[in-house]
């Protein structure tokens, strides 16, 4: 059974697309065979961050209306025998999908043994990000620790606990949890940021990853190489640990405490 | 206010960022459970009441609350006390 992981926030910016990039390149260095979709038709930008951008033949939308197979239009990555990326359309039709289209797609990925597809949503409220959620399993909800942020996440986990085919049907609900992204630890230690247990309070959910504020991140967009691949950064070890706590292992949180390097350390970047 | 106040760490503004969020949320979340014209009828409600009757913002509460196995919009108002 494939695991259909949807990973939204309502706000734009926040992270949803270095996440799905992180978290498929993670599952698939643990061997599983897994599929990342993006679901921003229009705005096609999954691709970049995997890296892969220049070999998008086909995409989600050509599958969908019959243009290509699904075989053609998954593009293998380069560094993971097991990892496939799906590209947005850059159409400017937003009915271009369709919810037995998406379905169809997932149930195919799922037939051809699939362990994980992660769904990579779209900002909004609108069609995209809604049929990113509506066939999920598991949904990571990316916040920042910033007011907008989480009150667009609070609009999101409405949404996942009423308008999926599990709230639907009463199989159960969309398993949520969130993933913090730019924290500051040193910024919450002097009250200017919310903290983990902030956040946590106002959503009522649990986080399964904390990835620290990091210049890493950008540095790994500009290369095109997910920042989970940078294991020296505390980025990626951050995301990796989120990739372990999604596949059941538990493990305490790091770089959530303020840096006490001493000013010389700093100085001479010890 | 003391004349080292200036030293002190900047205000807690996560704080105030944390009830902001919990009162706004508690807010949209009982509106979300209804239908989507609530918060238009309860808008269009207070301006025909003001009509005639000065009463503030917040006077009419507009829900919609299950009785048995019926929906029942409850529509309450709060007029002013009278001067």
């Amino acid at each position: 059974m494939a695991e259909i992981i949807v990973v939204t926030s309502g706000k734009g910016g926040v992270g949803k697309t270095t996440t799905s990039a992180s978290l498929a390149c993670g599952l698939a260095r643990r061997g599983k065979k897994v599929a990342v979709i993006d679901f921003d038709v229009g705005l096609r930008n999954l691709d970049l961050i995997m890296g892969c951008e220049r070999r998008v033949v086909y995409d989600f939308v050509n599958v969908i209306q019959g243009e290509a197979t699904l075989k053609q239009a998954l593009i293998k990555d380069k560094r993971f025998d097991t990892l496939f990326i799906l590209a947005a359309s850059q159409t400017r039709d937003k009915d271009a999908l369709s919810t037995e289209g998406v379905e169809k797609v997932l149930k195919d990925l799922a037939d051809d043994g699939f362990d994980y597809i992660v769904c990579d949503s779209p900002a909004g409220i609108e069609k995209g990000a809604f049929l990113a959620m509506y066939f999920a399993d598991q949904a990571v909800v990316v916040v920042n620790p910033e007011v907008s942020s989480v009150r667009d996440s609070d609009r999101i986990l409405g949404l996942l606990a009423s308008k999926t085919r599990k709230a639907e049907s009463s199989e159960g609900e969309v398993k949520a949890s969130l993933l913090l992204t730019r924290y500051s630890p040193s910024r919450v230690e002097t009250g200017e940021m919310l903290s983990i247990t902030d956040v946590e309070e106002v959503l009522g959910l649990k986080t399964i990853g904390v990835v620290p504020e990091s210049t890493d991140v950008l540095n790994a967009s500009n290369k095109g190489e997910p920042v989970i691949l940078d294991l020296e950064s505390n980025a990626g070890q951050a995301y990796d640990d989120a990739v372990a706590r999604l596949m059941g292992e538990d493990r305490p949180m790091r770089f959530t405490q303020p840096d006490r390097k001493g000013f010389f350390n700093k100085l001479f970047g010890g | 206010m003391g004349m080292f106040d200036f030293l002190r760490a900047k205000k807690n503004t996560a704080s105030i960022a944390k009830d902001r969020l919990r009162i706004i949320i508690a807010q949209e979340r009982s509106n979300l459970g209804g239908p989507d014209y609530l918060p238009l009828l309860r808008r269009e409600l207070l301006e025909v009441i003001r009509k005639y009757v000065s009463v503030d913002a917040d006077a009419v509460k507009v829900d919609v609350v299950k009785d048995g196995e019926h929906d029942v919009l409850d529509i309450s108002v709060a007029l002013p006390e009278r001067a």
